[in-house]
């Protein structure tokens, strides 16, 4: 299990079965604020990487959530769409956005690692 | 945002205060403002809802309209009656342009010492200009930029401040006074933009932390920034300038024809004599094409400004000027303007979010109860 980040403040676990579970990190929960809505994609369709698959709105903006990589939605977070204050409870577990299955699993290596990440937001 | 921009932002006196309090900062008017406390904006709302919040709006415009003449002289410029404004009343108002538009909307209270006007931030260096030229030759147009502006809203907002001075709990709603809050010199009315109860504070710059800090350390208070500020002011149904209303938008076509007291409209006593008074006068005999409504969305999606309307044919019938969902009514709440047919309430019709409809219902504003206190 690796875990992976996008320009985009995304997280992508990674797991042997070639699934990759999607969230958003920490700081865009936090620069977000309080998450009033969420709307998750359709599982059974198909994102190419990049590729708008969702939204995640607070009380003053809402943002798209990208399909990090390629591939088939197997499984959304029914929870989240419930209470969307998970993404900002618990935005890495509890608050997953959905699962895909990957369909080019070597676009997992143009993501980050935790190190460049955090490089990343703190010259953000 | 560069760091350029950062520097070149104005600073209200709480400056520091707030980054001492853990506040986001955010551009907002020319001025770095606090859009949120480390609690965040849906527990700030609720706050204010149930107990007091205090926010920093000094970054609007206070200005003093001095002489004997001003009150005759400011309704050149609004469709208000502002002669008829008792001394310590305040009355909202709106300055409107040739074609009955918008420029800015206000709150006028008659002081001892002149009118004093408070305006948007955004509109602030236009508005004075407006004025001084229109005005400068019957009255005295002094701004007060050594003022600071301080809100605090909320049900126990009352229970708060008359610590500092009990004579305030006696103020209703649109009325004020000068008072001494446990020794600072204020300005005080008893209005506000969150659909509260509560006041608004006009304090000098150099008191105004020491104030601050009185009212922070009453256990009803907490500090709210602009992103509730927004949320709350939508719930209350009140308009937001440069989204809701602006140079586009007239007084009746923005459901604002309470602000136009019967002395000013067409076979009044001063009826008239203001910017767009032939549109306006028309408008409000014949009515418009289009009007401001508000908007509840039975789906939890929020729907924001510059969404489009349709009916059930698909057919554009408006557009929405302001949305979120509503913290408190706990639904997606909108200030939009819509095609005459389409204005009645309870009627039904879509928004468009993201090529996807999703159905609202006109509703009448506010979407939360008023808790004005009117004695």
């Amino acid at each position: 299990m690796t875990i992976k980040y996008t320009p985009d403040h995304e997280w992508v676990q990674i797991d042997a079965d070639g699934t990759a579970t999607v969230g958003i990190t920490v700081h865009a929960q936090d620069a977000l604020g309080d998450v009033v809505f969420v709307d998750l994609p359709e599982v059974g369709k198909t994102y190419a990487a990049k590729e708008v698959a969702g939204v995640v709105e607070s009380v003053k903006a809402a943002a798209d959530v990208y399909a990090p990589v390629s591939g088939e939605i197997v499984e959304v977070n029914e929870a989240l769409r419930d209470d969307p204050s998970l993404a900002n409870t618990d935005p890495l577990k509890a608050g997953w956005f959905f699962k895909v299955k990957l369909s080019n699993p070597s676009e997992t290596d143009g993501l980050m690692d935790s190190t460049a990440y955090d490089e990343l937001v703190k010259n953000s | 945002m560069s760091a350029d921009n950062t520097a070149a932002l104005l600073q209200t006196p709480l400056h520091a205060l707030h980054i001492e309090l853990g506040a986001k900062m955010v551009p907002f008017a020319g001025y770095d403002m606090p859009v949120q406390y480390p609690t965040g904006v849906m527990t700030e709302h609720r706050h204010t809802r149930t107990a007091a919040g205090l926010f920093d709006v000094s970054h609007m415009g206070q200005v003093l309209l001095v002489g004997d003449d001003a009150a005759a002289a400011l309704e050149t410029l609004v469709p208000v009656d502002i002669l008829g404004l008792e001394l310590f009343k305040q009355r909202y108002a709106l300055f409107t342009d040739e074609s009955g538009g918008i420029l800015d909307d206000l709150m006028v209270a008659r002081r001892t010492d002149g009118l004093f006007v408070v305006v948007n931030a955004g509109c602030r260096d236009q508005d004075i200009a407006h004025m001084r030229k229109h005005l400068g030759s019957r009255c005295e147009v002094r701004p007060l930029p050594e003022q600071a502006l301080l809100a605090l809203q909320g049900p126990q907002a009352v229970t708060a401040l008359s610590r500092l001075n009990a004579d305030v709990a006696k103020l209703v709603f649109m009325t004020g006074g000068f008072f001494e809050l446990d020794g600072i010199p204020t300005f005080v009315t008893r209005s506000g933009y969150t659909g509260e109860d509560g006041y608004e504070i006009s304090v000098a710059a150099d008191r105004s932390v020491e104030l601050a800090r009185k009212l922070l350390a009453q256990p009803e208070v907490k500090p709210i920034g602009l992103g509730a500020r927004d949320s709350l002011r939508l719930e209350a149904g009140l308009c937001l300038y440069g989204h809701d209303i602006d140079t586009t938008t007239t007084p009746v076509e923005a459901s604002l024809t309470w602000a136009i007291q019967k002395v000013r409209r067409a076979g009044g006593e001063r009826a008239g004599g203001y910017p767009g008074a032939t549109v306006i006068d028309r408008q409000l005999s014949e009515g418009t094409t289009r009007k401001r409504v508000g908007l509840v969305g039975s789906e939890r999606m929020p729907v924001r400004e510059g969404a489009k309307l349709i009916n059930e044919a698909g057919e554009e019938i408006g557009v929405v000027t302001s949305g979120t969902l509503g913290p408190t009514v706990n639904k997606p709440v909108a200030l939009a303007y819509v095609a005459k047919p389409y204005a009645a309430l309870g009627t039904p019709l879509f928004a468009v979010v993201r090529d996807k409809r999703t159905p609202m219902t006109v509703a009448s504003t506010p979407f939360t109860p008023n808790g004005y206190f009117r004695g």
